[in-house]
C-alpha cells in the first residue's frame, strides 16, 4: 500500500503512464546498433534467445573484475560478500514470480535442466503404468525428459491435443486425467504458436484429481507478469537467456512442501549436509538440488535482467509487444500465400508462418540478407510440426526493444522472397 | 545482397525445387538410405538400382525440404543414371569441394565427370551461405550411404 502511494507521489504531473520509449531502451542494448551484411540488424529471433542490455553485461563484468570468489565455502571477505549477494538473488526471483519463499527457488543450468531435475527427482517415485500428461505443443525440453523417464520406469506418456487454431483442448485434458495420472507438464506459452495456456484452469483440473502441475514458463515469463501462486503451479521453470539475461542459468520454482519430499538430482559438493563413506545426508532445498559450484556470475546477471525488465514493467512490455504482434499479423496476413500458425486471442508476440512459394529455410536465408534475423525450422517442437502438417515454419518473435519499423522491415524482406520465388 | 541471393536461387534451382525429377519410389531399388538434417528436420530417402557391374541403372528419391535440398536431390538423380559407383563417388567428392572451397578449380578435379560438375555448378552459390551447404549436400551424403550399405546418414 505504502509502496503504491509512494510511487504515485513521485509520478510527475500526475501522469500515470509515461510513453514507452523504445529508442531509449534500444540504447541499452549494444548489439542493436550493429549491422549485418551492411544493413541495420533487425533481431526478431527473441524466442530463441534475447539480446542483453548493458546493465546485465556490466553486472557480470563487475563481479568478475571486482567481487569474484566461490560461494558457500570461503572463510574470507569476497566469498562471504558474494555468497550473500548470490543467495539474495533467490529473493529477487521469488518476488519476480511471486513465490511464497526464496527457498522455493532452485538454480539450474536452463529450463531444460530444471525439467530434467523434476523428471529425475520427482520421477523416482513413479512406477510402471503411472501416467504423465503433456501437450501436443510442447518444446522437446518438456517431452524428452519424460520419455527418458518412461524408458527407465515404464510410465505412460499421455498427450493433450490442440485445436487447429492452436488452443489446448481442456476437455481432452479432463478426460486424460485419471487414477494413474501422477503429473501434468504443460507449457505456459507455446514457442511456436504463441498460445498462452489457461494455467490456472489446468491447475484446478489437475489438483481436483490430486495431481501436481509442472509449467514450462520459458516463453511466458518474458512476455508478461507471472504469479506462480495465483496460477497455483506446483513447479514452474524458466531460463535466463530468453529473459535478456545470460545463458547458463535457469530457474526451478517448486512449492516448498513438494521440494521437501524430493530426493537429490545430481550428487556432489554444495548439496550435502555431511558426507561419510557409510552415510551421507543431504542439504534441505533449494541447495539439495544444486550440486557443485553454481553459475555464480550468471545468477548475478539474471538478477540484473530481472531488475531491468521490472524497471520497465512486464505489463508495459507485454503491451508494447502486443502492438508489434498486431502490426505484424496485419502486414503478414496481407501477403498472398502466407499462412500464420496460432491465432489464439491473447497470444504472446510469436508469429510462425509458412509461404506457399518457399520453404522456411529459403525464407530465412533471404530475409537474413536484408538484416532480418528469424528462426526457420521445427523450433524443437517436431510433434507440433507433425500436428500442423508442415515440415517447418519460419518464426518471428518480438521483444521489448523491437519497433514498428522493424515489423515493416520484416514485411518488406518477405516481399523479397516473393520476388525471387514469385 | 540481391546479387548473391540471385546466384543462390538461379532459375534452374527454382525449377528443380518446384518440379523435382525422379520424385518416386522405384520397386527395384537395391540400395536405399535415409538422409536426415537434424538442424532443420529435412529428411529424404534415396533409392538406387545398381546392377552387377556396379552401374547405377535408376536413381530416385522421396522427401520434402527447401529449394536447395530438393533441387540438389533432383539433379543428383538425373546425373547418377548410367554412372558407376566409382564415378558417383568421385562426383560427390568434387561437388563437396565445389560447395565448400573458395577458388574451386574444375580443371584440378581430374577423375570426376566434367559434364556432371558443370551441371552442378548452379548449386555452388551455397559457398556464400555456409549454413546452406548441408542442404545442397544432403542428397549426396545419402547416396553415399546407400552405396556403402548404410541405411541412415545424418549431416551433423
Amino acid at each position: 500500500m505504502s509502496e503504491i502511494a509512494d510511487a504515485m507521489t513521485f509520478r510527475p504531473g500526475g501522469e500515470s503512464k509515461p510513453p514507452y520509449d523504445v529508442e531509449r531502451l534500444r540504447a541499452d542494448f549494444p548489439i542493436l546498433s550493429r549491422e549485418v551484411y551492411g544493413r541495420p540488424l533487425v533481431f526478431l529471433d527473441n524466442a530463441a534467445s534475447a539480446q542483453k542490455p548493458r546493465q546485465v553485461i556490466e553486472a557480470m563484468d563487475e563481479v568478475l573484475a571486482e567481487g569474484y570468489a566461490n560461494v558457500h565455502r570461503g572463510a574470507h571477505y569476497l566469498s562471504q560478500t558474494l555468497t550473500d549477494r548470490f543467495e539474495g538473488v533467490r529473493a529477487t526471483v521469488a518476488r519476480f514470480i511471486n513465490a511464497a519463499s526464496d527457498q522455493e527457488i532452485v538454480f539450474a543450468k536452463n529450463a531444460t535442466e530444471a525439467i530434467n531435475l523434476v523428471a529425475q527427482s520427482f520421477g523416482n517415485r513413479l512406477a510402471e503404468g503411472d501416467e504423465i500428461i503433456v501437450s501436443e505443443m510442447e518444446h522437446h525440453a518438456n517431452i524428452v525428459p519424460w520419455q527418458l523417464l518412461r524408458d527407465r520406469t515404464g510410465i505412460v506418456l499421455r498427450v493433450v491435443p490442440i485445436t487447429d487454431d492452436g488452443a489446448l483442448r481442456l476437455d481432452a485434458l479432463q478426460e486424460l486425467l485419471g487414477p494413474r495420472t501422477r503429473l501434468v507438464a504443460i507449457t505456459h506459452a507455446s514457442n511456436v504458436l504463441g498460445t498462452v495456456t489457461p494455467v490456472a484452469e489446468i491447475a484446478r483440473l489437475s489438483h481436483a484429481q490430486g495431481v501436481p502441475l509442472l509449467v514450462d514458463g520459458s516463453q511466458a515469463v518474458v512476455h508478461g507478469k507471472v504469479d506462480v501462486r495465483a496460477l497455483d503451479a506446483d513447479f514452474y521453470v524458466f531460463t535466463g537467456h530468453k529473459l535478456y539475461g545470460p545463458t547458463g542459468v535457469g530457474v526451478l520454482y517448486g512449492k516448498k512442501d513438494l521440494l521437501d519430499t524430493l530426493p537429490p538430482f545430481l550428487g556432489g559438493g554444495d548439496m550435502i549436509r555431511s558426507v561419510a563413506f557409510d552415510k551421507t545426508t543431504y542439504a534441505p532445498p533449494p541447495h539439495r538440488f544444486e550440486a557443485g559450484t553454481p553459475p555464480i556470475v550468471e545468477v548475478i546477471g539474471l538478477e540484473a535482467a530481472i531488475d531491468y525488465v521490472e524497471g520497465i514493467g512486464l505489463e508495459r512490455i507485454a503491451e508494447h509487444e502486443h502492438g508489434l504482434l498486431q502490426r505484424a499479423t496485419q502486414k503478414l496476413s496481407a501477403i498472398e500465400g502466407l499462412k500464420i500458425y496460432g491465432t489464439q486471442p491473447g497470444k504472446c508476440s510469436i508469429l510462425s508462418f509458412t509461404m506457399a512459394e518457399a520453404h522456411a529455410h529459403d525464407i530465412g536465408t533471404i530475409v537474413d540478407r536484408a538484416g532480418v534475423a528469424l528462426r526457420a525450422g521445427h523450433h524443437c517442437a517436431m510433434p507440433l510440426m507433425e500436428r500442423l502438417g508442415v515440415p517447418a515454419t519460419t518464426r518471428a518473435s518480438f521483444g521489448l526493444y523491437n519497433t514498428p519499423d522493424e515489423v515493416d522491415a520484416l514485411a518488406d524482406a518477405l516481399e523479397g522472397v516473393k520476388e525471387i520465388f514469385g | 545482397m540481391f546479387h548473391e541471393l540471385r546466384e543462390l536461387y538461379q532459375e534452374v534451382i527454382l525449377d528443380h525445387g518446384r518440379n523435382p525429377r525422379n520424385l518416386r519410389h522405384p520397386d527395384n531399388a537395391n540400395c536405399v538410405a535415409l538422409g536426415n538434417n537434424p538442424l532443420c528436420g529435412d529428411v529424404l530417402t534415396v533409392y538406387l538400382s545398381v546392377d552387377e557391374n556396379e552401374v547405377i541403372q535408376d536413381a530416385a528419391f522421396l522427401g520434402k525440404g527447401c529449394a536447395i535440398s530438393m533441387a540438389s536431390a533432383s539433379m543428383m538423380t538425373e546425373i547418377l543414371k548410367g554412372k558407376t559407383a566409382r564415378e558417383a563417388e568421385r562426383i560427390f567428392g568434387s561437388f563437396h569441394r565445389m560447395c565448400t572451397e573458395d577458388g574451386f578449380d574444375h580443371a584440378a578435379e581430374d577423375g570426376a565427370d566434367p559434364e556432371a560438375l558443370e551441371r552442378l555448378e548452379v548449386l555452388s552459390g551455397v559457398r556464400e551461405f555456409p549454413m546452406r551447404v548441408k542442404c545442397a549436400t544432403l542428397a549426396w551424403h545419402t547416396m553415399n550411404a546407400a552405396m556403402s550399405g548404410a541405411d541412415e546418414v545424418t549431416t551433423e
